[in-house]
């Protein structure tokens, strides 16, 4: 058993980039406000021509972090809020997953790509987007989406040990959760494989990022209710893991998916799409969605929290499935 | 003045882009080639004044006018044509193409058909050099209308601020596709947007070799000497359509304008001129171009003898560290 330190999510993903920071000095990171956070010691005393504190060109600098990934470095580019990723997100989209496959091979870009999903904080919709499903749907990038601090710092590291281009979403309203977390340099979170976070036999349950407290809250009740939920962290949405799903849903035979993204071609509805098509005969009920639903974030926090998934939402569903 | 040795390479370089944009229009005539094609004949002074200013390993990044850039650096001809043609042998395999010719042996870290698209590459090819603490620099070929789109400002600016070892180098011809520069810019000179960024900005014609390769030569030198960016404009003209063969319904630049430049303004001619009063012997210059022919013909032969890739081959390339998936077994009922 290896050491462990109590420390938050948040705590965790600083972790990760000054680890790797440290292991690799082909590691730079860029974004906006970082020198606030060097000059706090941050980075510890990494050299300062590594922290490119940017103006606020995310399009720009998303793009140079391509050529630099072409060129020797593993930059970390920092986007502080998802819904900045839209900004950024051309080179994103027509450089870093394009750039290889165009060029027959020729180069790697080992670029990463990080993204807080504010959310449920009332800033409306504008600082509150969960846009990985836009990102699933671009051959050429992996998308992980960190549920826990253990992951968010062996994800993160995954992602940028990693030779091609990783969007990391993390989850804001995490940022507070307390776990236990391997101390060792060495701790990854492999890229493209779920956890079985509770095992059941008579639903599963297949959650994205922060999803997976209120799946695990809604199988605490089902079990007192004499129904046995699994309980699937996803962790990676691009490449998806399969094989986790498809084997859950065999054993159990009912699905549901817990997901922040909107509804109309959110992970939720990929996930769906592939169980239906491979997994069919092994369904005993008809698959549910619990999903944001397909109406932007408004401020008042009265309005805002009831739109996302939660344990009561997630139990509901089960119980219909039952 | 250059030496003799820069004169007659240059002039070599020149000769090649030449002739293979002739030879890639003859194959489109022959209906040999998929998708369009855009030449750069009329830019070749441009082009090579600029990469004979750099190193091998120095690194560009280009346009969808990409043929000239790989072959201005050194770039073999085969695997070029081959890649036009879409074949396995191609430079990027058949999975670029015309409007992506990039060879990373020497330095070409791609061309992009997103307008502006290799201006952050480039940057972040220099950002890299500066980090490594490599003397290498980076220059990035762009048209006039890309400078309109934002990733020019937000490049060059923070390539000013970082001092970043980056040419921006503008390869001005007039029109973006149809559209003339001049009901796109507020004023006529690309090059005066560099001082908005504390930047020196050169203004070069783009039809003299010796004009571009002492202002690129400038650039790189102040580059490497860790003094920042500068941004060329090579005011030039492309003698072809924008692309090869392509029907433009109703004129946007008269008959009279290419005709002008095509019978005074043609770089190869003009520096022909000047190298025959350097002492040059036009027989000696002639076999330069008939090399230069001989070799893309070899080219042309190759591209054509090349097998076809394997549809399958589609599916490769994606990642350099692709994740095997474990299989699912669908359960027999």
């Amino acid at each position: 058993m290896s050491a462990t330190q109590l420390i938050t999510y948040l705590e965790a993903l600083g972790l990760a980039q000054r680890e790797e920071m440290a292991l690799d000095e082909s590691v730079i990171i860029i974004g906006e406000d970082i020198s606030l956070y060097a000059a706090g010691g941050a980075y510890g005393d990494i050299d300062a021509k590594r922290i490119r504190s940017a103006p606020i060109s995310e399009c720009g600098f998303a793009g140079m972090a391509v050529g630099a990934a072409m060129t020797g470095l593993r930059p970390i580019v920092d986007f502080t809020i998802a819904s900045f990723v839209y900004l950024g997100s051309d080179p994103i989209i027509n450089q870093a997953a394009k750039v290889r496959y165009m060029t027959g091979g020729q180069f790697k870009v080992p670029v990463t790509y990080r993204a807080s999903m504010w959310h449920n904080q009332a800033n409306a919709a504008q600082h509150s987007d969960r846009p990985y499903p836009m990102f699933m749907n671009v051959p050429g990038l992996k998308v992980v989406a960190p549920a826990t601090p253990s992951d968010a710092k062996g994800l993160l590291k995954a992602a940028i040990r990693d030779d091609d281009p990783v969007l990391v979403f993390e989850d804001n309203d995490l940022w507070a959760m307390r776990e236990e977390v391997p101390i060792t340099t060495d701790f990854v979170t492999p890229i493209g494989k779920a956890a079985i976070r509770r095992e059941g036999s008579d639903l599963t349950i297949v959650s994205v990022a922060g999803c997976l407290r209120f799946a695990l809250g809604a199988a605490e009740t089902l079990a007192k209710e004499g129904v046995s939920a699994e309980v699937i962290d996803l962790r990676t949405l691009a490449p998806l893991d399969t094989y986790a799903i498809l084997t859950s849903v065999a054993k159990t035979g009912r699905l549901i998916i817990a997901d922040y993204a909107h509804r109309t071609c959110g992970a939720a509805a990929e996930i769906s799409a592939i169980v239906a098509e491979d997994g069919f005969d092994t369904l005993k009920r008809p698959i549910i969605r619990v999903t944001t639903p397909d109406i932007q974030i408004p401020f008042s926090p009265k309005m805002e929290k009831p739109l996302y998934p939660n344990a009561t939402s997630i139990a509901a569903a089960a119980r219909r499935l039952m | 003045m250059q030496s003799n040795e820069i004169d007659t390479d240059a002039y070599f370089r020149m000769n090649k882009i030449r002739a293979f944009e002739t030879a890639v229009s003859r194959l489109i005539r022959e209906g040999e080639v998929a998708g369009a094609c855009h030449s750069s004949i009329g830019q070749e002074a441009a082009i090579v004044g600029a990469c004979m200013a750099l190193r091998l390993d120095d690194y560009i990044a280009g346009t969808h006018r990409s043929h000239g850039h790989p072959i201005g650096k050194g770039a073999e001809l085969k695997p070029l044509m081959a890649e036009i043609l879409g074949k396995e042998t191609g430079i990027c395999k058949g999975r670029g193409g015309s409007m992506h010719l990039t060879d990373a042996s020497v330095g070409s870290i791609g061309e992009s058909a997103i307008v502006g698209g290799g201006i952050p590459i480039a940057t972040g090819a220099a950002l890299s050099a500066q980090v490594r603490s490599s003397d290498q620099v980076a220059l990035t070929f762009f048209g006039d209308g890309a400078v309109n789109e934002g990733v020019f400002h937000e490049c060059l600016n923070m390539a000013a601020i970082w001092k970043l070892p980056v040419i921006f180098f503008c390869e001005n011809n007039g029109y973006a596709a149809v559209t003339p520069a001049k009901s796109t810019h507020g004023q006529s000179d690309v090059a005066k947007r560099a001082e908005g960024y504390g930047v020196p900005g050169v203004i070069v014609d783009g039809q003299d070799f010796d004009a571009v390769f002492d202002a690129a030569s400038q650039a790189v030198a102040r580059a490497r000497r860790g003094e920042g960016p500068t941004l060329i404009e090579a005011k030039t003209y492309r003698f072809d359509e924008h692309c090869v063969g392509l029907f433009i319904n109703g004129a946007y630049r008269p008959k009279e304008e290419i005709e002008q430049f095509k019978q005074n303004r043609d770089p190869l001619i003009l520096f022909r001129e000047v190298l025959l009063k350097r002492g040059h012997l036009p027989q000696q210059l002639d076999a330069i171009g008939e090399e230069a022919r001989r070799l893309v013909e070899e080219a042309v032969v190759f591209a054509k003898e090349s097998p076809e890739p394997d549809p399958a081959e589609a599916f490769t390339c994606l990642f350099a560290n692709p994740i095997a998936q474990q299989a699912y077994e669908r359960a027999s009922s």
